[in-house]
């Protein structure tokens, strides 16, 4: 059967069985590679999304279940046309090998969504699920604070 | 990889004639390379380097970006010669070829290496390229383009100024390069775009003149680097990301005993699962092909299988028996024997262990290939492009010429990409799916149960002290030979074989010991193995540094001054470093109640590194507060990048020295997830300063020396915290850490 998902303000119908986790709907359906497959137990945060504007591990989510909108890494903006949170990120060089960053930039989206100036202490506790194997966690703090600042600002 | 040094250099002293400085290379075969394999659409290609087209200037950097900023240093090197800003050079891996070995890949980086000597250069620095060694390791990526990368951005620079003397008739003073043009001393400007056809037909210079170091306007600057807005926006080419036309997703399940036989599957139920379109019996394994990955992991899971044994140890406890037993045979290599070596009853004795470990990348493995009869493609993140092009093509029966590799960006590999494996099953799964592109994954668990693991290791340390000095350090190691398992994956031999890497970590360092022994030994038998960051450093810096630390408190020592005391004279700039880190950190050698202080230092890969780690008491949790890294780079592309990957490289090690291992039960991995080989994260985090010394000599690698001082430094601060001495690694089987 068909499912109808929307997903960067686009709706899809999409023909794949109901426990298909979004990951692989994004990625090997719709072509939208930006969210990364790196656990498949929401061990590791790559493949974190917004759906219905909530950070979510889109691997555990199945096709028949997402309610609400779904925003992904190229809703938030794009190489023409960056957010300012992608511009914090590029600013402060933060990714190496790069693979985590789409999953880290969701969740720090989404923090500074609802806190909109975190301390140190929110930041630990809300990207702790958020694994980077290059270790680039001191700087993906400095941003989340750049961002944050230059929302203010704007 | 390291430390062929020693041997080659002593072989080759007799015919040593010393190079009298300026550039090493021979210019003029980068310059003038007949094998430059770039045959540019658009634009003209000056050499195996540069191309120019009327978009700016596309710079080839033939080594595989993993995160340690390659794409963007390497490109800088040339850039500078070539006289372009950065917003106007994009970076390609290029194809794979000889004219990209890395010619410095097996040459000597010892703290005592003398001046480079002519032959042993000749030959180490030929053989690479002979042998078509275009490898990304061993942190030698800016060693060897250091010279290379200028030279062909210089050899481009002066042929331009000789297009643009030729078309205003003017000579070639009046003549210079700027921002990306060719500027006359009237003003007239020429854009590189409208010179390079012109330039391409243009005499290379055999040996263009490099600018000053005061000159540099990239060179040791921290620069944006290149790949970051794609990074930003998801928009980054992974391999997993490849997409094409009428595309499949596949994976694979292979015997859970490492390099084990199958015997026999059931994929009855498989085969009707949603989705599924072809079940592949691989011999060694079998692949699912579907339309969705996920239901091809899914179809995976449900095929029944029958593997045969394991060829090792089917336990933890044999396989560590097979390392204990190879104290018994005979030894694999003696890096050092010298003076007189008595044992005493009152000699300081310790045993270290460290485990197997996975390299866990976030990209897990995996590999895109199109095979069409007489033609296969592959999108892959690999560390060797022309080995895999080679091993590709053996493998589906087609001539090397036949197969095309495109190298993509890594989510990751921290050494396990310098294997190929996931390449060669997709090409494998890409025969029997002809004329249809396979993007084949492998689950995390699939990932992590068939790595090239860091192989787990034994250190047998003995020291007997006079005064608060060493008198006679003894150490005898033992782990799976990483030399034999490369030449096994790449040759085809399997034989025991004199290994460096056993030893590298505790052979080598500048401690000017004079009655030393030091000896590997390896076992016959082990689960598979590999190069994991910084390779024999990793555990060896480990056992070698907790064990001085142990010296040190014998002697009544204070840990910073025992060192200084044994290495003054030995090796200067490794002297700097520590003297460096203490000094940052205000080290007295006192902590104050509920705080410890640890330091570690190690000399890999041509750079030493030190750290001081400070931990301190958290309702009886150990929790780390900061680390203060000191290293000495002899010459610093990017100050930025350097220190980036020096903090990366102890995060690294810190979360193995912490959290993780690998380990066995019927002969299979029990490890599969993040949920049990874990890492750092933002919250056990520290905070860290780098300081990042350039006390000249050759450039020194960067991807990886950060990571041997960190495990011990640790150790050596929650020693100083609660008298806790750690042999062992993972410390949380006996420290509770903050988390």
């Amino acid at each position: 059967m068909s499912y109808k998902i929307t997903v960067n303000g686009t709706s899809h119908d999409v023909d794949l069985p109901g426990d298909v986790p979004l990951l692989w709907v994004l990625r090997d359906e719709l072509g939208l590679t930006g969210t990364k497959f790196g656990c498949g137990v929401a061990a590791c945060g790559a493949c974190t999304v917004q759906v219905g504007g909530i950070a979510t591990r889109s691997c555990q989510v199945p096709l028949d279940s997402v309610e609400g909108d779904v925003t992904t890494i190229e809703g938030v903006g794009t190489p023409d046309n960056l957010a300012v949170i992608q511009q914090a990120w590029i600013d402060n060089n933060v990714a190496q090998c790069g693979y985590c960053q789409s999953g880290q930039i969701m969740q720090a989206a989404s923090l500074l969504a609802e806190n909109p100036q975190p301390t140190d202490q929110d930041i630990d506790d809300a990207m702790q699920g958020n694994l980077c194997r290059c270790g680039t966690y001191p700087k993906i703090r400095a941003a989340i604070h750049d961002a944050a600042r230059a929302m203010q600002e704007a | 990889m390291s430390r062929l040094g020693k041997i080659t250099r002593r072989v080759f002293l007799v015919g040593a004639v010393a190079v009298t400085g300026g550039v090493a290379v021979g210019a003029y075969a980068i310059t003038r390379d007949p094998e430059n394999p770039l045959d540019p659409s658009e634009g003209a290609t000056l050499n195996s380097y540069v191309i120019i087209d009327k978009d700016g200037v596309t710079v080839i950097v033939p080594r595989a970006e993993m995160g340690q900023g390659v794409q963007t240093s390497l490109a800088a090197l040339v850039a500078e010669e070539l006289e372009v800003p950065m917003s106007m050079v994009r970076v390609e891996h290029g194809p794979p070829a000889k004219a990209y070995a890395n010619t410095k890949f097996i040459s000597p980086r010892s703290y005592d290496s003398e001046p480079p000597m002519k032959l042993v250069n000749t030959v180490m620095e030929a053989m690479p390229r002979m042998m078509g060694m275009q490898i990304t390791g061993g942190s030698m990526s800016s060693v060897d383009a250091w010279d290379k990368n200028r030279v062909a951005g210089a050899a481009a620079r002066e042929m331009l100024i000789d297009a643009a003397a030729e078309r205003l008739g003017v000579g070639r003073d009046q003549l210079r390069a700027e921002n990306g043009a060719i500027v006359a001393t009237d003003g007239t400007t020429i854009p590189y775009a409208d010179l390079a056809e012109a330039a391409a037909g243009m005499t290379p210079p055999d040996n263009p003149p490099l600018k000053r170091p005061e000159d540099w306007t990239l060179i040791g600057k921290e620069l944006p680097k290149l790949d970051q807005p794609a990074k930003a926006t998801g928009t980054a080419p992974y391999a997993i990301d490849t997409r094409a036309e009428g595309m499949k997703f596949a994976t694979v399940k292979m015997s859970p005993r490492i390099e084990g036989t199958m015997v026999s599957f059931d994929a009855s139920e498989a085969e009707g699962m949603p989705g599924v379109e072809k079940i592949i019996d691989l011999g060694d394994g079998v692949a699912v092909v579907a339309n969705n990955t996920w239901l091809a992991m899914q179809a995976a899971e449900a095929i029944t299988f029958e593997w045969g044994d394991a060829p090792y140890g089917a336990t933890t406890d044999e396989i560590f028996a097979d390392l204990e037993a190879a104290f018994d045979t005979d030894v694999n290599s003696t890096p050092h024997e010298h003076g007189d070596i008595v044992e005493a009853e009152d000699d300081v004795v310790a045993e270290y262990r460290a485990p197997y470990l996975s390299h866990a990348p976030m990209e897990p493995m995996n590999a895109t290939a199109l095979y069409t009869g007489d033609a296969l493609e592959i999108w892959a993140g690999v560390q060797g492009p022309i080995i895999t092009q080679q091993q590709a093509a053996e493998a589906v029966g087609l001539k090397d010429d036949q197969v095309t590799v495109h190298t993509t960006i890594m989510g990751g590999s921290f050494g396990r990409r310098g294997f190929n494996d996931y390449a060669i099953y997709a090409a494998r799964v890409a025969k029997e799916m002809p004329d249809v592109p396979v993007n084949v994954t492998w689950s995390r668990e699939e990932d992590m149960r068939h790595d090239h693991y860091r192989p787990g290791a034994i250190g047998r340390m003995r020291a007997r002290l006079n005064g608060d000095k060493v008198e006679m350090f003894k150490a005898d190691l033992a782990a799976g030979s990483v030399m034999r398992a490369t030449m096994k994956a790449f040759m085809g031999m399997d034989r025991p074989m004199s290994d460096p890497m056993v030893t590298e970590g505790v052979a080598e360092q500048p401690y000017g010991f004079e009655n030393v022994l030091i000896r590997g030994y390896v076992p016959e038998r082990t689960p598979r193995v590999g190069f994991w960051r910084s390779v024999g450093n990793s555990q060896n810096a480990f056992f070698m540094e907790s064990f001085i630390d142990e010296l040190a408190h014998k002697a009544g020592v204070d840990p910073v001054a025992f060192r200084l005391a044994h290495m003054e004279g030995v090796d200067a700039e490794t002297v700097e470093v520590i003297k460096t880190v203490a000094e940052m950190a205000n080290w007295t050698g006192k902590t104050p109640e509920g705080k410890g202080r640890g330091i570690a230092v190690t000399y890999s890969f041509g750079t030493p590194v030190a750290e001081i780690i400070e931990v301190s008491n958290v309702d009886g949790a150990v929790k780390i507060d900061k680390v203060w890294i000191a290293a000495d780079l002899g010459k610093i592309i990017d100050p930025g990048n350097v220190r980036d990957q020096l903090i990366s490289g102890a995060i690294y090690g810190l979360s193995a020295a912490i959290h993780d291992e690998i380990t066995f039960e019927d002969g299979m991995v029990v490890e599969g997830n993040f949920w049990d080989h874990d890492a750092l994260r933002m919250n056990t985090t520290p905070e860290f300063e780098v300081t990042a010394l350039a006390l000249g000599g050759a450039v020194g690698g960067v991807g990886e020396p950060g990571t041997p001082p960190a495990a011990p430094a640790l150790a050596n601060a929650i020693f100083d915290l609660n008298g806790t001495r750690l042999r062992q690694m993972p410390f949380r089987h006996e420290v509770d850490f903050f988390m």
